[in-house]
This record gives structure tokens, sequence and C-alpha cells, in this order.
């Protein structure tokens, strides 16, 4: 048997990935073609390379399929349910930084905090008869944000994508979305409430709570932690 | 661990059983649809509903919900053609997604009791108590009780601006933003509400920005001008804010918590009314024979986790078993008819238990 090692088959996530384990001495690379996704592995026996969509690998290590994954701490939290009962942290990678926040329009002076969208979307019910939408693809992490913090009368709507342009779009007031910069809520008159993160987000490095083990893979486990300067 | 492995054969004869013991207490018996309509639940109870229940959808009929609770189909059929005063009772699946405790049965067996009769609320209040505690004899439970409709008299009867009494009222379910809110109006948080109008007197000052979305100017102006009153009123006393502090800290057995509610009357006459329907509901449950003495009542139970009971809350807990559901729950809802009743009203109580737990638990014993 061997670890298998889920990582995003394309992109600056896959690339930053492959340095990260590169560092440690251990090579990762795509097999052939360009467009074929199977993996190679150098410097360390027993570990085979899978080469999937990122928002898949929470799935595929939540079930099992997989020992080891790379993907965003985001993508983990929000798709899988108790996700500490399926999956590890073992490592945050340092790098695909990204916030998961609440915009508004910038235009509304009058919201900055939770308190505010809390205040603004009873009154919003009141006005125009139904809640607050908040777009976003994020739905069970927001929900649990804006629960904690006892925010009422909002809706989410769903929002795979150009997130920003709901609100424009009449289809949402306000949104939940992942930023790094900024850069695209300002061109689209939005700005970020003044309070900390629905989550932050980096690439990390997970291990399967639900994976089998073997005498074999627990040593190419440990052989690699060692590698990985992580040695119990 | 309770037994996961009770026949579903076996649930239902129990819930069956349990079903015509209300029958012979003068239930009627009724059958709701699993599949309804999404959109009411919604409404009713917004992006929670979601987290706990299956969601599809109705080419025709658009979003449809898997039964999470019988309470609502019940009131509507109700609301919608019976005459009063109406027993019923009924047996059947709820479904609720366990995102949080996935070991939790996500399909499971509800036996339920609702009174619509405004006669005599304390005394219906006592009659569904006491047959709860009536079918859940033998089982080593512990009965919780709670009236919210207290603490909801209190925040009616603050000294301040309508205002911050309705926006404490909307979140009396949510105890950590009613706590927030608490503080915002008291003394020490007369900074924080100057500091909200600063904040929003410097945004006003920057370069505008375009208008976007539904929400318009004047919804906007309306918010500030709210800020900027609100922000020149005086706060709530620190007396009436020790008196919801102590009103919310209340744990004991009945007969003490009506002691400490007499003396806060004194000083707070605004919740004498719900003080003595208090009383008599516990006049009413000990001429049913329930214990007074002994039980249990918490100012704050229910708040977190039955938005629409506004009165009456109960819950019967497997003693010494923190990890298992409540075995039944329920209480009054006068408020969920008066939503669904578009503009009608009915004094409505009831509860819900679950005969699989009562199975599992009597296996375990």
């Amino acid at each position: 048997m061997v670890v298998k090692l889920g990582v995003p088959s394309k992109g600056r996530l896959m690339e930053k990935t492959f340095e990260w384990f590169a560092q440690a001495g251990v090579t990762l690379s795509r097999a052939g073609a360009e467009r074929e996704y199977s993996g190679v592995v150098e410097g360390i026996d027993g570990l085979e390379l899978v080469l999937l969509s990122a928002s898949e690998i929470p799935r595929e290590l939540a079930a099992g399929r997989i020992h080891l994954g790379v993907t965003g701490s985001d993508l983990v939290r929000d798709k899988l349910a108790a996700w500490d009962s399926k999956v590890m942290e073992i490592a945050p990678m340092g790098f695909g930084h990204a916030d998961l926040i609440i915009a508004v329009p910038k235009a509304w002076v009058d919201v900055d905090t939770l308190d505010d969208l809390d205040a603004a979307a009873a009154a919003f019910r009141a006005r125009h008869g139904f809640r607050l939408r908040i777009a976003t693809k994020y739905h069970h992490l927001v929900r649990e944000f804006l629960k904690t913090n006892g925010v009422a009368d909002y809706q989410l709507v769903d929002s795979q994508g150009a997130t920003e342009g709901t609100v424009k779009n009449l289809t949402a007031e306000a949104i939940a979305d992942i930023t790094s910069t900024g850069e695209t809520l300002r061109a689209n008159h939005l700005k970020i409430l003044n309070c900390e993160p629905v989550h932050k987000s980096q690439a990390t490095l997970f291990k399967s709570r639900t994976a089998a083990w073997s005498d074999d893979t627990r040593a190419t486990m440990v052989a690699l932690k060692e590698m990985l300067g992580m040695g119990d | 661990m309770p037994r996961t492995d009770i026949p579903k054969a076996a649930v239902r004869a129990e819930a069956a059983r349990l079903k015509s013991g209300f029958e012979a207490k003068g239930a009627h018996p009724v059958e709701m649809d699993i599949l309804l309509p999404a959109e009411v639940l919604l409404d009713l109870y917004g992006e929670d509903i979601r987290a706990r229940a299956y969601m599809t959808t109705d080419p025709d009929r658009g979003e449809m919900m898997l039964r999470p609770d019988f309470t609502v189909p019940v009131v509507q059929t109700h609301m919608s053609d019976g005459a009063e005063p109406a027993r019923y009772t009924y047996a059947g699946e709820v479904f609720r997604k366990q995102e949080v405790m996935p070991e939790r049965a996500n399909e499971y067996v509800q036996v339920g009791y609702e009174v619509f009769d405004g006669a005599n609320p304390a005394d219906a209040d006592a009659e569904v108590f006491a047959a709860f505690s009536d079918a859940l004899a033998g089982y080593d439970l512990r009965a919780a009780t709670g009236d919210i409709g207290i603490l909801v008299a209190a925040v009616h009867g603050l000294k301040t601006t309508e205002r911050r009494r309705s926006a404490l009222l909307r979140h009396i379910w949510r105890p950590r933003r009613f706590r927030a809110l608490m503080t915002r109006f008291s003394e020490g948080g007369t900074d924080l509400r100057q500091h909200s109008l600063e904040r929003v007197t410097a945004n006003l000052a920057e370069a505008e920005a375009p208008f976007i979305g539904l929400r318009t100017q004047s919804e906007i102006d309306a918010r500030i001008l709210a800020l900027r009153e609100d922000a020149n009123e005086p706060p709530i006393s620190e007396a009436e804010i020790e008196l919801l502090d102590d009103i919310l800290s209340l744990k004991e057995t009945v007969p003490h918590v009506l002691s400490a509610l007499r003396d806060i009357v004194v000083d707070m006459p605004a919740i004498s009314d719900a003080v003595t329907r208090l009383s008599r509901r516990a006049d009413a449950m000990a001429a049913r024979g329930v214990d007074v003495e002994t039980l249990e009542f918490e100012a704050s139970y229910g708040r977190t986790s039955m938005e629409y009971y506004d009165g009456f809350v109960f819950g019967f807990y497997a003693e010494g078993r923190p990890d298992l559901p409540p075995v039944a729950t329920g209480g009054r809802y006068d408020a969920l008819t008066a939503v669904l009743g578009q503009g009608r009203s009915i004094p409505a109580v009831g509860g819900v238990m679950r005969p699989g737990l009562m199975l599992a638990l009597k296996g375990d014993a």
C-alpha cells in the first residue's frame, strides 16, 4: 500500500505546493504531457501523487480515498460537516492566503460593523418584505459566522462566480466572498465590513482521519514527517 | 450508549401507543405531509432552517422541504379549518441535518400533542406538561421549565424608547446579541453609541460612492436618523439593567423563583401579569399532580433553540446523558399562530416526544 497525496491539479496552488514539498526534498511533478493528470514522486518511497480539483480534495479526504491532501482551509471547513472529525491539519503551508469577508455597498455609510448589518437587515426586511440577501458560495461558513454573531433577518443566495456583481445586478444586497487584495470589491463599489474575517484561509496540508493505514503507509508517513521537519 | 438498533417497527408501535394515549385524553389524530413547501418555513426561521432541514426542488412548486417539525403544518391546518377549542395528536418522521453532531439521528419519529384553547392558558400549559410528564414517567428524566413571557414583559416595561425595546425583543432568542444590545443601551454604552454616530458622520463626509442595489438612500437616511436619536437618548438605567440581569440569571425550583420574581415586581411592575401567569400555571400543575415544589425553573431556558416559543417552555432530558438530545420539548407559541394566521391568532401550546429515544433509554436501564 502507498500513501496517496492529493494536490490541486493546476495553477499557482499546484506550483506552490510542488515548491513547498521540494524544499523538504520531496520532488513532485506531473507525468508526461501537460494535460495528463498523473504525477511522479521522487525523494521518498511509498508516496503517490494524485492530481485533483482543489474543491474535490476535502471530499476525497473525508471519504478516506486519499491519505493526505493540500487544499484551502476554507474549502475543508465549508464543505465538510464536523470537518475536524474527518480530517486533521498537519501544516499550514504559508501561501494561498485569502480572507473570507462580508462586503456591502460603499454607499451604505451607516453600515461598517456586524451590529450595523443586523440593524440594516431588520429595517430592510420590514421595508421590502423579504430578508436581506447575501450572495456567497461559502454557505456553511457564512451561516455559522452570522449565527455566532447573532445577525438575523438575512438570507444566503447562491453565487458560484462574479459574486461582486450581484449587488449591482439586484440579486443580492451584500456579498460574502474570498478576497486577497480587495481590488475587485473596490471596482464594484463595495467595502469590507470592519470585523474579523469569517475565515482566514491558506493552503494547508491535511491528513484524513478515515483513510486505512497499514504498517507500510505508517512508515512512509513517519519518513515524510521527518523530511518536513515535523518528526513526532 | 443508547441502543441505535431499535427496529423501526418497534419505534412505530411505541409511537402509536403514545399517540393513542393522547387520543384517550381527547386529542384528534391528524396526518401531515412529509414534503412541505419551503417558503413559509424559510420565512419563519430564516437561514438557520437551511442548516437543519433537507431541501429539494419541485419543478412546479419550487423549493420543498422534508418536514423538519410538525408544529408549523399543524398550526396552518388548524388556522385554515379548525374549530376551537381543539386538541391534536400526531406521529411521524421528521428530518434534520446534523452538521454539528453527525452521530445524532437525521431521521426520527416524533409524537406530538397540541392544544388550541384560549379559555384558560395557565391550565392548558399545565395540561400539556402533565400529559408529557405522565407519558414519560418511569424514565429517569430531568424536567426543565422556563417562561419566555417573563423576559418579554420585562423588556416591554423598560423605561426607554420603543426602538430600543423592539431591538431587544427581536433578539430575545439570540442571547449574545441581546447582551450586546443591553450593553449598548446602558450607561457603559454611551461612548459606543456616540462613536457609531461619529463614524457614520465621517463616512458621509467622504467622497460619494454610487448607489447600487435595492437598499435606498431613504433607508440609509432613516438609519442615520435613528443612530442620531439613539446617541442623544439617555441610557437605560443601571437599576433596570440589574433587574434584567437578575431575571436572566434566575435558576431555581418554581417556588423559589416565584418568590424572587415577586421581589423584582416591586421595582418592575411591568412583569406583574407574567408572574401572575407563572403562579397560576404552578397552581394548575400542582392540581394535575405535578410535583411543583421540586420542579426546576430557568428564566433563560429555551432562548437559544426555541424561537417562536413565547411563553411557557419545557424539556425532558435523560439524567446524566448530556450527549443525548432532549427526549421531549414543548411550549407555548401564541406568536407563531399570529405570524401564520395573517391577522388572526390563537393561544396555542404543545410539545413533542421521541419514542425511539425512549425505547433506547429503556433498553439501557
